[in-house]
């Protein structure tokens, strides 16, 4: 019996199906081997965002592990409370066994790139400057997807969203977005954190290990994880992974992790690395760059960014 | 006032309805490798051992919403859409 138990268990997922996400959405394979990988002990706190909406249709909730959720730009702020929660109850402890129990439980603040980059992060520095034992996910779709597709921090240059749309015009704003990408990786070192990685849906074995990795980390520490987002993106429902492979696979969101603010771990590229074309070719919201001569400008500026990345990170062989 | 839900209460909601394009497993090309299974957003992709004690995945129609992730990762072309006539 005991056995058949262990069994339906390993089969089982920690996120049950039947939640309202998009079919094929890039953030749900990414959530999933979050989800797999902390386990039953863990406590996620969750800032508003598609996640949040897609999961937990009021009455009902797909975590299968406790989970809580507030408001857009306080998941960070939940989480230092919960954790101030278990190092009490820790410190009070009667039993060792009970004192065990607790120590193994983890606490997790997660949010799109909206509650990251921009509406929370006045609190995630806050969270990270006390140095607390807290995991931060950001799933990364590069714009406000769930309110429908207003550009973000994360947006990247020449993409076409409802608040940055291109069009025809001479101006700048005729390009899509033309803000610099804030740059939340260098952001988190300078917080000093302990542990920093960047990975992709694309690369679901990669999410769950360097899960296991935070969670052995001591003190807080920050997963990027690029999702892609099928209305957002304007790509088809079976192309999520795809996209995000191609991401890293151009220099342009390359999946690797630092520990103690040194590089340890980084995917290299191929041999000649693939142009970004390939990458901005499959998706909707690049597809003005590839009509005009002003368009194939940005292309080519979108293409020294990813050089500067392969260059600085020495990925390429 | 009680506001907390039943962990892993939306598998009521059964999103097979969504599905226009419906993925078949070819279990004479399927290795058994569980890429499917790691890709599929839903987690409507179970493994199961077959007669043979061969790992083969089990598709779960009532929650699959047919993004054909599956047959466009899959290794070996095992997994194929087809229309969906309802």
């Amino acid at each position: 019996m005991k056995s058949k138990q262990k069994k339906q268990s390993t089969n089982k997922n920690m996120i049950a199906p039947g939640h309202k996400a998009c079919a094929g959405c890039g953030q749900m394979i990414a959530a999933k081997a979050v989800a797999n990988a902390l386990g039953e002990d863990v406590i996620i706190a969750n800032a508003t965002g598609c996640l949040e909406v897609t999961t937990t249709p009021y009455p009902q909730s797909s975590w299968r592990m406790p989970w809580i959720h507030s408001l857009f730009e306080n998941a960070s702020a939940i989480s230092s409370g919960i954790r101030a929660t278990l190092d009490y109850k820790i410190k009070h402890a009667k039993t060792k066994k009970e004192k065990q129990k607790l120590e193994n439980i983890k606490v997790v603040a997660q949010g799109g790139d909206g509650a990251t980059f921009d509406i929370g992060f006045g609190l995630i520095s806050g969270m990270w400057e006390r140095k607390e034992n807290i995991i931060y996910i950001c799933y990364n779709n590069e714009a406000y997807s769930n309110t429908g597709i207003q550009a973000s921090g994360a947006t990247p240059w020449g993409a076409n969203t409802t608040t940055s749309p291109a069009g025809s015009g001479s101006s700048i704003d005729a390009i899509g977005s033309h803000q610099r990408k804030k740059d939340m990786l260098a952001l988190a070192l300078a917080h000093g954190l302990n542990y920093v990685a960047q990975t992709t849906a694309g690369h679901p074995q990669d999410i769950a290990n360097k899960i296991k990795k935070a969670k052995q980390t001591k003190g807080p520490s920050y997963i990027q994880i690029l999702s892609p987002c099928i209305p957002g993106w304007k790509i088809k429902s079976n192309q999520s992974i795809k996209v995000a492979k191609l991401a890293a696979k151009t220099g342009l969101y390359p999946v690797l992790e630092y520990e103690n603010a040194k590089l340890t771990n980084v995917m290299k590229v191929e041999d000649n690395p693939l142009k970004v074309d390939e990458y901005l070719k499959i998706q909707g919201r690049f597809k003005h760059l590839f009509k005009n001569k002003r368009g194939r400008k940005q292309i080519k500026y979108i293409q020294s960014i990813a050089d500067e990345n392969i260059k600085k990170l020495e990925i390429g062989k | 006032m009680d506001i907390n839900s039943k962990p892993g209460s939306t598998k009521n909601n059964k999103t097979g309805g969504w599905r226009t394009y419906k993925p078949k497993v070819d279990n004479g090309l399927c290795v058994g490798c569980g890429t499917c299974i790691q890709n599929c957003p839903e987690g409507a992709i179970q493994i199961k051992e077959d007669n043979n004690g061969n790992k083969k995945p089990k598709i779960n129609y009532d929650y699959c919403k047919g993004c054909g992730l599956c047959a466009e990762q899959c290794p070996t072309k095992a997994i194929k859409m087809e229309l969906e006539e309802k």
